[in-house]
């Protein structure tokens, strides 16, 4: 009986998704049902890092033992086709990447040279070349149909905060799931720092981590923290479900802090790193078929030094790397002109070269996946003109 | 050390407002409010302060619904927390906030709490009552006024207390309750140090005996209000701590002021005051100064909170601990902008293990650092923090914030943290959960 059951069930949900990836792949989904995620990585992820250009032969010189070993060594990078790799802690990423579902971008960086965050960040979700008080995501919004009659707004914050990208005259909804609201391993480790003076606050502090499992050596930042599922694949499985859902949003933003390496960076990566890979992972399982329709754009305000400093870390740099991820997009492939590490291809002989720009990313998320007309791109990015959108990035 | 505008918002204040000029002359600008006038903002909903009567209306209100079989009645409740949330919004938009820190002492000097039944409901009415017109008054008449409350009388169960006695002992077998006049004593007065007895409560209980409160459609009692029951009174005079005393309502009156003007009250309210305000083992010059101006001024509360302001130790760098509440509301003075302060604020008390309003003892709210670093009351204190950051990033970069709400009392490091920190949210949580920001 209990066999019968299984197989009944099975044979349910197995024509259920054969039924809607068949409607998905006759006729293109139309704009309105197309499902776009911006995930902003704040404090300036080290694209080096998180994809390694193992095949270049300066990488593993300048970065010594921050340096992600090459594919098949212990602790390698997981191979993208014999010049990149993903770090160890994208596993999820990286299987996606093999199903053509993630596409790499790599030495590319928005208009902007500043090395502060938070005018870089101010520029990215502004998408202009100075401060605005919306972002581009929301005046692109206004050219999307109205949402029917008691469904969601057309985006959603997914987060306790209204990024920039997502503030502006059009509506936006938001949504903090419960357990998202946690602090992440390096901020404990940093406040545990700005205590270290204090006998009254850090002998307690030191306590209270210390019966959370977060050990001296985590806080030390000679360890990685321990594996804390509960803050962005939370957020991620919110706007999963929310995105899935018929009235649902269509639109969601997310953001991910703890990217600030600027000491003992290989255990401080791996946390934010993995909980980036589950968070994507969490995305497509909510998903469900309806990841078919979907482009997951993750970014950063720009990329970290080439070499590393005193620290064992790396400071402010320029050009990163971008991921785009989903089942419109055309993935399993490295889009990249590598402007190459050696001494004198460096931007002002300390960061990687910028020769891709993140606003042809997001312009052509806009005019392929969401199908705005070419006034809605004018609208996002003022003053962009010279940033064509990327073509062939989305499946047909 | 040389007054200071930052410690003076922050040891004698609540904290910088977003926005804030700070004031030029400190001493002079504490001293302004204690000449302002106290207008607390009335509650969402009323028109007028709400009464006693009103509070325990609605306790009464939920009562009768219970008896109709409603499931969770909560008139009492939505009275209570549209109180609450009226004072917690005070306390963080308020432009006096060393009145206010001094309405907030006297009120955990003499705690109520709603955890007793009866009580919340008529909190608010209880500061408006019988603690905000006093702060700058005279102790002994503050004393008088809360004695004679019903949020105090219910809640420390003197309503009840009956002389064994009286015509009313006598008819129903009824009897005391010790439960006011010993807090009266232990807490409130005198303290222990002062020596007295288990008879000294006791006959300080008779003294009080009929200090109650008017029942709601009995005629001839103001309901919901102070009355003195002659029957319930116990007759005859009395002996406490030496001292003797009248039968009747005189003899309480007397009674209180003769404790309210004892050399020992002047000693307890001197080191609870030090103790608040200065650091929580207070210089002992710093208590003898302020017992010397009480004991000089007949218990006048508006010039030892201006000897308070100058002690020499109270320029002294800042070393006491905010408590949650101190934190909260300085947290959200600094940021600013929250579309429901009040609320935001009462959430954050209960978070941190702070509830308005909701102290678990006759005794109050520690006023010690130990008793609030404890390594979860921490760590759930930076996480609220991040919580806050999260809804404020955006309103200003955290650096100004640094420079206004600690000026020259911030750390270099800290300073750098913030600079260097990936974004504005983790920079206002460093601000926020900086050991800087936790003292006052």
């Amino acid at each position: 009986m209990k066999a019968a059951r299984r197989t009944l069930l099975g044979l349910a949900s197995t024509f259920v998704l054969g039924r809607s990836r068949l409607a998905f792949a006759d006729a293109p989904a139309p704009a309105a049902e197309a499902r776009l995620v911006v995930v902003l990585l704040r404090g300036a992820l080290d694209g080096l890092a998180a994809a390694p250009p193992y095949g270049d032969p300066d990488y593993a010189r300048h970065r010594g033992d921050l340096a992600v070993a090459e594919p098949g060594q212990d602790g390698g990078a997981l191979d993208l086709g014999g010049r990149f790799g993903l770090h160890p802690r994208l596993a999820n990423l990286h299987r996606m990447y093999a199903a053509g579902e993630a596409l790499l971008v790599h030495a590319v960086a928005g208009p902007w040279r500043s090395r502060s965050h938070f005018e870089a960040q101010d520029l990215l979700e502004a998408g202009a070349d100075q401060r605005m008080e919306s972002g581009w995501l929301n005046r692109a919004l206004r050219y999307l149909p109205p949402e029917p009659a008691g469904a969601s707004r057309r985006a959603m914050a997914v987060g306790v905060e209204v990024p920039l990208l997502l503030r502006g005259a059009t509506q936006v909804g938001s949504f903090a799931p419960a357990g998202s609201t946690r602090l992440e391993a390096p901020l404990w480790a940093e406040l545990a720092a700005l205590t270290a003076q204090d006998p009254l606050l850090h002998p307690a502090l030191q306590e209270g981590l210390r019966a959370r499992g977060y050990s001296a050596a985590v806080l030390a930042g000679t360890e990685p923290p321990p594996g804390d599922r509960n803050g962005f694949p939370a957020l991620a499985t919110a706007a999963g479900r929310l995105l899935a859902q018929p009235n649902g949003p269509r639109i969601a933003a997310l953001e991910l802090v703890g990217w600030d390496t600027h000491a003992f960076q290989a255990a401080r990566l791996a946390g934010p790193l993995g909980q980036l890979d589950h968070g994507l992972a969490a995305l497509q399982a909510q998903l469900g078929p309806a990841w078919r329709q979907t482009a997951v754009l993750v970014v950063t305000e720009f990329g970290r030094t080439v070499r590393t400093n005193g620290t064992r870390g790396t400071d402010h740099g320029t050009a990163g790397c971008a991921f785009l991820v989903g089942g419109a997009v055309a993935g399993g492939r490295v889009l990249a002109d590598w402007p190459g590490l050696a001494d004198g291809q460096l931007f002002q002989n300390r960061d990687l070269a910028p020769t891709r720009d993140l606003r042809s990313l997001a312009k052509a998320l806009l005019r392929d996946h969401l199908r705005l007309p070419a006034a809605a791109l004018a609208q996002a990015f003022p003053g962009g003109a010279e940033a064509t959108p990327e073509a062939g990035l989305l499946r047909g | 050390m040389e007054p200071t505008a930052h410690i003076a918002a922050i040891r004698f204040g609540l904290g910088i407002r977003q926005g804030e000029v700070l004031p030029p002359e400190p001493v002079a600008w504490l001293d302004g409010q204690l000449r302002a006038n106290d207008g607390p903002p009335l509650p969402a909903g009323f028109t007028a302060p709400p009464t006693t009567q009103e509070g325990f209306a609605a306790f009464r209100a939920d009562r009768e619904a219970q008896a109709r079989g409603e499931a969770q009645p909560k008139a009492a409740t939505d009275f209570f927390r549209a109180e609450a949330a009226a004072q917690a919004a005070l306390l963080v938009a308020t432009a006096q906030p060393f009145r206010e820190r001094l309405v907030q002492f006297w009120a955990n000097h003499f705690t109520c709490s709603r955890r007793a039944g009866m009580v919340g409901p008529v909190m608010g009415a209880y500061l408006r009552d019988a603690i905000r017109p006093h702060v700058t008054g005279r102790f002994g008449d503050m004393l008088l006024a809360v004695a004679r409350h019903p949020a105090m009388l219910f809640y420390l169960d003197n309503a009840g207390s009956v002389g064994p006695g009286s015509r009313a002992g006598a008819r129903r077998g009824a009897g005391l309750n010790e439960n006011l006049a010993r807090e009266i004593l232990e807490l409130h007065t005198v303290s222990p140090a002062a020596g007295y007895t288990q008879a000294d409560v006791t006959e300080f209980a008779k003294v009080i005996t009929g200090w109650s409160v008017g029942r709601e459609g009995q005629p001839n009692e103001p309901s919901g209000s102070f009355m003195f029951r002659p029957f319930g009174h116990q007759p005859g005079p009395k002996l406490m701590m030496g001292q003797a005393f009248d039968a009747g309502e005189a003899g309480g009156v007397a009674a209180l002021d003769w404790l309210a003007t004892h050399p020992a009250t002047y000693r307890h309210l001197a080191t609870k005051l030090a103790r608040h305000f200065v650091a929580d083992d207070p210089p002992p010059e710093a208590v003898a100064r302020l017992a010397a101006v009480l004991q000089d001024t007949g218990g006048d509360l508006s010039a030892v909170a201006r000897a308070l302001v100058r002690l020499p130790a109270a320029w002294a760098p800042l070393t006491k601990l905010r408590s949650p509440q101190d934190f909260v509301v300085a947290a959200l003075r600094l940021l600013g902008g929250a579309p429901t302060p009040g609320i935001l604020a009462l959430t954050g008390f209960a978070q941190l293990g702070q509830p308005l309003w909701a102290a678990p003892g006759p005794n109050g709210w520690p006023d010690m650092a130990a008793a609030w670093a404890t390594p979860e009351a921490l760590l759930r204190r930076m996480e609220f923090a991040w919580g806050l950051a999260g809804r404020s990033a955006g309103t200003g970069t955290a650096l100004a914030a640094a420079e206004l709400a600690l000026g020259p009392l911030a750390r270099a490091e800290t300073v750098t943290a913030i600079s260097r920190a990936g974004s504005q949210r983790e920079a206002l949580t460093l601000l926020l959960a900086c050991p800087e920001f936790q003292r006052r």
